[in-house]
């Protein structure tokens, strides 16, 4: 499989106080470990178990991801921006790997 | 009574429009979903109401089903599938930024009920359950 | 071809699924919705009134006979899975590969210029090799020949994403192929759509021009057109080929389907073009 590949949508500004809506994706089978290959033998799970997105370093909001999630998993939240900075997510995988992007939002 | 290929054609039209998948004997039972529940809530009861499911009402396909979540002064909210092999699906925790609120895409088994439970600021806990007809439309491999 | 008899069934199916779907969603079950595709703004055609000879009276897309949520996922071009692999492809794009060190970049430049209404083109006939081309043989030729590169297979990502990002730039575009350059491949093409094939003795014409928009169990009918391929299936949860929703039907009434990539699948592809002419090119789709 292709390294998963996060896209998120933000705003670029907002005005202080102002809600915003964010949404993110990331390429990634979440194989569930329900499905057989061929020969009968279960493909083991491999998901995204864990998103996380901190602004200025705290965290907003959070997933604990399961692997009835569907696959290229799609998760969508709202917040309050208080202040210029930067929006950090984090997609964490069942192998450990953690996957990463950051976007800036300026104060309009 | 033979039936030809087109009289199987019609029949399996007019009468299956909105044909349900029949849950197999590994759906979840009632008590891991309840089993889940109390995970969540450390065993205290749960109020009706107060948690709003978004979810269609039939599903064209049980591999992405987009669903969303919210419940006002929410702290977090888990997310069940009561008729999937496992019934946790995922659980939204929200930050003193985050509006309480949330949506994604789910697999579905079968026609099922998702169950909403939302642990509030005060800690107390509210259940809201929405039922979603999943068909096992598609042709094509 | 059909007597009067399916026709009237026909109508029998479709009065009863609407009665029972009714209940359901209020829009008749049996008939295309009429909602709107704009796609960030941008309005993409999808009912035309088809040509003359064509056994279809007016073209539907496939997307308007698919749910409002399968719907929406295609009117965002964030919220669409395909364009995840496109991005990936558009990276692929600039990569030089193979013995001669070419990218696509270096001979074609910019794909968002270089590629508008080529896939709208597609199925092409290639006067060297003497034989009709589907996008996917002209990208491996190019790969073979131009850049010295191995062929990307039919069904690879790589494959899938690179005529997903080349059939983006003809979105929006009428599907239209050179009619009198294939016409013996479109030919072809027409016999094989009328064929049954397999042990349920099906032929496409049976499902997707007698009883489109009727419900075969839980799947909403539609006219089987190829206008948005590469598409990304929620059945799949991944983007295919139009070759592979071919082989699917195949495998589905117990067929020994043709290969992805052959002369016959290539002609099935020509004749859905033709079929489809006038409707907008919806690549890359989500279909259910």
């Amino acid at each position: 499989m292709a390294a998963p590949k996060p896209r998120v949508k933000v705003p670029n500004s907002a005005k202080v106080g102002e809600v915003i809506e964010v949404k993110t994706l990331i390429s990634h089978p979440m194989e569930s470990g329900q499905r057989k290959d061929k020969s009968g033998a279960i493909i083991p799970r491999k998901i995204i178990n864990k998103f996380v997105a901190t602004y200025g370093g705290e965290e907003v909001f959070s997933v604990d991801v399961g692997p009835a999630v569907s696959a290229n998993p799609y998760i969508q939240f709202s917040m309050k921006v208080p202040a210029a900075g930067d929006l950090h997510f984090a997609w964490t995988d069942d192998d450990g790997s953690v996957y990463e992007m950051t976007k800036s939002i300026a104060i309009a | 009574m033979t039936f030809t290929r087109r009289d199987t054609l019609v029949m399996g039209a007019g009468a299956a429009a909105l044909m349900a998948l029949p849950l197999s004997a590994s759906a979840a039972t009632d008590e891991a979903v309840a089993a889940a529940i109390a995970a969540f809530t450390g065993g205290a009861a749960t109020a009706a109401g107060g948690v709003d499911i978004g979810a269609p009402e039939i599903a064209e396909n049980g591999n992405t089903v987009p669903i969303d979540v919210s419940a006002d002064g929410a702290a977090s909210i888990l997310v069940l599938a009561a008729g999937n092999p496992n019934p946790g699906v995922a659980t939204f925790h929200f930050g003193a930024l985050a509006v309480p609120a949330a949506a994604t895409r789910i697999r579905l088994a079968g026609t099922q009920d998702i169950i909403a439970v939302a642990k509030m600021a005060d800690g107390s806990f509210r259940e809201a359950r929405r039922t979603v007809k999943v068909t096992i439309g598609g042709c094509g491999g | 071809m059909f007597n009067g008899k399916l026709h009237g069934l026909t109508a029998a199916c479709a009065a009863a699924a609407f009665a029972v779907g009714g209940a359901a969603g209020g829009a008749a079950w049996a008939d295309p919705d009429d909602h709107e595709l704009v796609i960030d703004g941008e309005s993409i055609v999808t009912e035309v009134a088809a040509q003359p000879g064509n056994p279809l009276g007016t073209l539907y897309s496939g997307w308007r006979y698919r749910t409002p949520e399968t719907q929406a996922l295609q009117m965002d071009d964030f919220e669409n899975p395909v364009m995840l692999q496109v991005d990936l492809a558009r990276d692929v794009w600039s990569v030089a590969e193979g013995e001669a060190g070419k990218s696509c970049a270096l001979c074609h430049d910019d794909v968002e210029v270089s590629m508008i209404g080529v896939k709208a083109g597609y199925p092409k006939m290639n006067a060297g090799a003497g034989k009709a081309f589907a996008l996917e043989h002209q990208v491996n030729a190019c790969r073979t020949e131009r850049m010295g590169a191995d062929a990307w297979k039919w069904e690879s990502q790589d494959m899938i994403g690179m005529t997903a990002l080349i059939g983006l730039q003809s979105r929006g575009m009428p599907v239209d192929i050179d009619d009198d350059a294939l016409a013996p491949v479109i030919a072809q093409g027409k016999d094989i759509y009328n064929t049954r094939f397999g042990q349920l003795d099906l032929s496409c014409a049976n499902c997707h021009e007698d009883n489109n928009g009727v419900m075969i169990r839980a799947d909403h009918l539609s006219q089987g057109h190829g206008n948005g391929f590469p598409t990304y299936r929620l059945k799949w949860q991944g983007t295919g080929t139009l070759h592979r929703r071919f082989k699917g039907c195949m495998d589905n009434i117990r067929a020994e389907p043709y290969k992805r990539g052959s002369e016959e699948f290539t002609a099935l592809e020509a004749y859905i073009a033709w079929r489809g002419q006038g409707l907008s090119v919806e690549t890359p789709s989500v279909r259910n």
